[in-house]
């Protein structure tokens, strides 16, 4: 089947077999290996994407059910030379030692901050548990969320000024 | 992962005249637990029929003061809508109990009802299962069985239900709504899941040829006097050892009105409304809330791994209706039990 996703605000068009999940079609068929296969049955995350702006696993999803959704991957985050600031405060966190879970854990962040219902330490870790890390950065990956919540809520605050 | 033929509907009459066109056929939305069931060859549908584009996805008012929840609606979407919070926040706790955020970004409200159980030999091909391959028998009965139902087991499957929803959903009197060949009906929630008794391998009173197109909540939401309390492994993102629904209605000191419902202990969420009804009337004390407990459980059996669940339900039980009487739901976000 012919399948047209823009990922990473490029139009790219596919012909795909339905069976084809958005994880394979991403990285056997784009070459966008950043989304990363982890358990490939829904239960690690590392295969986080936004899809339309959401945050959803790409290894529970058709690529042929997506024909036309906006599809951001790890590999769209980043402006130009300039890291997206959840990557800056990663790496300024040291919030990876393996790095293997690290797309997910930061697409996923990104969906959590846009959702907005993270107020507090809990709800962030409570938001966070689809994203496994298995050498348990989980107190540096929950800082770097954190910083970038702080200071995105600063920078409103500057505004309301 | 099998390979299989994929359309799309463009309407409900559409998908219901296809999925009466292949008995090998299956509806797709979310795929949450169906793709995964298919990567693990325990389901292998010959065709899929994407429903995701049907105009089932709002949330309105209905005439009799309650609300239409479309069967497309994306659990985050649910869990987080204005009403259900202030309204039916029950359902929501329930929601936001489960899985994880991005699983709730991507299942829908209907197929929530339909998702399998999580019974590891219902997931094993290389083991028998009465409910995949039903007469080969259950190993879970005399086998693994920590995570098994207590109540309303059959000698052929003593899986349970796996969802968080459906156990709001059970205790708020939900009615489902699904569309056949013969027209629209209405079936209320309990009528819906079923026992295993000897045919394991039929979840629902769905018929083959119907699709769900919505979810009907009444106006009584319990909005004051509610609790969801899921107790696990695990304090995020597991599935539940047993969870407990409670709506009260409470006058002064005394229940007007009980509503409880379990899951993780039986092949559908279990109300029990005798028990229901003794607590009627009764003080909101911990005595009445011990007597309500035993009569729910009065005829649970364990298996051996899961024989710790009667005791953990019973005081589940007393722990749900105090935190509901108090007016003081589980939070799902801070851990501790109060």
């Amino acid at each position: 089947m012919t399948v047209t996703l823009h990922v990473n605000g490029v139009d790219r068009k596919l012909a795909l077999a339905p069976w084809t999940t958005l994880l394979d079609a991403l990285r056997l068929h784009l070459d966008l290996t950043g989304t990363k296969k982890g358990c490939d049955h829904g239960q690690c995350g590392a295969c986080t994407v936004l899809i339309d702006g959401r945050r959803v696993l790409s290894c529970l999803t058709l690529a042929v059910m997506k024909d036309g959704a906006q599809v951001t991957t790890i590999e769209g985050l980043a402006q130009g030379g300039t890291l997206h600031p959840l990557q800056q405060a990663f790496i300024d966190h040291d919030a990876f030692q393996c790095g293997y879970c690290t797309p997910g854990q930061i697409c996923s962040a990104v969906g959590l901050i846009n959702e907005g219902k993270a107020h507090s330490a809990d709800d962030i870790r409570e938001l966070m548990s689809g994203n496994i890390c298995r050498c348990g950065a989980y107190p540096n990956i929950l800082a770097s969320i954190e910083e970038v919540m702080a200071k995105a809520a600063a920078r409103s605050g500057d505004k309301e000024r | 992962m099998n390979n299989f033929a994929y359309t799309r509907a463009t309407d409900v009459a559409d998908a219901v005249r296809a999925i009466a066109a292949d008995p090998g056929a299956r509806f797709v939305a979310g795929g949450t637990n169906l793709i995964d069931l298919m990567k693990e060859d325990v389901v292998r549908p010959s065709r899929l029929i994407d429903i995701t584009r049907l105009p089932l996805d709002k949330i309105e008012d209905t005439a009799a003061g309650g609300l239409r929840i479309g069967a497309l609606v994306r659990n985050s979407d649910l869990a987080y809508h204005p009403q259900i919070e202030t309204r039916y926040p029950l359902l929501g706790s329930a929601i936001l109990a489960g899985a994880s955020a991005q699983l709730r970004n991507m299942a829908t409200t209907g197929g929530n009802l339909l998702q399998r159980t999580r019974c590891f030999y219902f997931y094993d091909t290389a083991t028998p299962c009465n409910k995949r391959a039903p007469g080969s028998g259950c190993p879970a009965i005399a086998g693994i069985n920590r995570m098994h139902a207590i109540l309303g087991t059959s000698e052929q499957c003593i899986a349970v239900h796996p969802s968080d929803m459906c156990v709001a959903l059970a205790a708020l009197d939900a009615r489902v709504l699904a569309t056949g060949r013969g027209g629209e009906r209405s079936i209320a929630f309990a009528d819906f899941h079923r026992l295993p008794g000897g045919r394991p391998e039929i979840d629902t009173t769905l018929r083959a040829d119907e699709i769900i197109t919505a979810i009907e909540l009444p106006a009584q939401g319990f909005g004051k006097n509610y609790t969801y309390l899921k107790i696990r492994d695990r304090l995020s993102y597991a599935f539940a050892l047993v969870s407990i629904a409670v709506g009260l209605e409470i006058e002064g000191e005394t229940i007007k009105q009980a509503r409880l419902a379990l899951g993780g202990v039986a092949h559908k969420p279990w109300r029990d409304r005798d028990a229901e009804a003794q607590l009627a009337g009764a003080p909101a004390t911990r005595a009445s809330f011990a007597r309500m407990a035993d009569a729910v459980l009065r005829d649970a059996r364990g298996y051996g791994h899961n024989d710790f669940k009667i005791d953990l339900a019973r005081r589940g039980i007393v722990r749900a209706l105090a935190q509901a009487a108090r007016g003081t739901p589980q939070s799902q976000s801070d851990k501790r039990i109060k």
